[in-house]
């Protein structure tokens, strides 16, 4: 295999980290929503936490973003 | 875009130097980044001008100024206490900027032919520095309020003894990745949406100049693309949210320690 199509399949699969991280954001505001229906009206303070652990689970997306770019560009 | 459609998604992100200048064999040019965080000062500066005239009965730009000022301080309030207040300057600017860059990054100047916008934020040297910044300035204030007692940090309260070294090693490397994942997150999650829009927006045009079969792809796109421009510009205040949020919750460590 030449080294441009592995470049090319390497960064694929670096990409499956992302639908990962979906996975991750989707739980955090999933189950922020959820509880949040239970009892709205302890909801609204903890919208900082809900932040915090949707910027955890997305970084992680954004790493495997980042990863896929590095080994798509490089030389 | 070149007739055989060659997607280049990664030139909207080229430093152009647009005043050259060299000083002591430093090239110091002012280029399009330059101009764009120009841009967003200005826009920072006459937003708040516009709004701090002190009115007793507050205008509309008043409120407007006053309801963000108000936003920022809560969120210090709520999150360091009222030890805060003195930071929340700081945080103001961070977010402010901050949401100012990402926005004018989405600013559509390219249908002006040959023009186009730059994100400031999509590079790391910037949102780099910002972090940095956060980072210096909460060792600045943790080793200032609390002297080497601040290292009590890396162990949390109720540790196990036996547990200590782990924990501690845990928490110092979680410590030191803080103002690269601070950094990394803003800029990755400008780059990533401004590659995706302009990926769909070449296959847009692609699509259309590819025949019957490739109007329905560009059609297709266009749909898409509306709901990802919606997406941008929630992901823009968003991000600025979580960095202004994380700082404050990092200056939270350094005032109150755990």
């Amino acid at each position: 295999m030449d080294f441009a199509s592995a470049q090319v399949i390497g960064a694929g699969l670096a990409a499956i980290g992302v639908g990962a991280a979906a996975i991750g954001v989707g739980n955090v505001f999933g189950s922020f929503l959820e509880s949040a229906l239970r009892n709205p009206a302890a909801a609204d303070g903890q919208q900082g936490r809900l932040f915090i652990g949707f910027a955890a689970a997305e970084l992680l997306g954004l790493i495997a973003f980042a990863v896929a770019m590095i080994i798509l560009y490089a030389r | 875009m070149a007739e055989a459609g060659k997607i280049d998604p990664m030139h909207q992100f080229t430093v152009e130097p647009l005043v050259p200048l060299q000083l002591g064999g430093y090239d110091i040019s002012f280029t399009n980044s330059s101009l764009w965080l120009m841009i967003a000062l200005a826009l920072v500066a006459g937003f708040m001008m516009m709004g701090m005239k002190r009115q007793l009965v507050p205008g509309r730009w008043q409120m407007a100024v006053e309801g963000l000022t108000g936003f920022i301080d809560d969120m210090v309030k709520v999150n360091i206490g009222p030890e805060g207040k003195k930071f929340m300057p700081y945080i103001f600017s961070l977010f402010v900027f901050i949401l100012t860059a990402n926005l004018l990054g989405l600013f559509p100047l390219s249908i002006i032919p040959g023009q186009h916008q730059f994100t400031t934020t999509s590079h790391f040297s910037i949102t780099g520095v910002l972090a940095v910044m956060s980072f210096a300035i909460v060792l600045l204030v943790g080793f200032a309020r609390h002297g080497l007692h601040f290292f009590s940090l890396f162990v949390p309260h109720g540790t196990p003894k036996v547990m200590v070294p782990l924990i501690a090693a845990i928490e110092f490397i979680s410590f030191m990745v803080r103002p690269f994942s601070l950094g990394l997150r803003l800029f990755v999650a400008m780059i990533a949406g401004h590659i995706l829009m302009e990926v769909f927006g070449s296959f847009i045009v692609n699509g259309f100049n590819g025949g019957p079969l490739g109007w329905g792809v560009g059609a297709i796109s266009f749909l898409f693309i509306v709901g990802v421009t919606a997406l941008e510009l929630l992901v823009c205040a968003i991000q600025a949210y979580v960095f202004a949020l994380l700082t404050t919750l990092y200056l939270n460590d350094a005032v109150n320690l755990h």
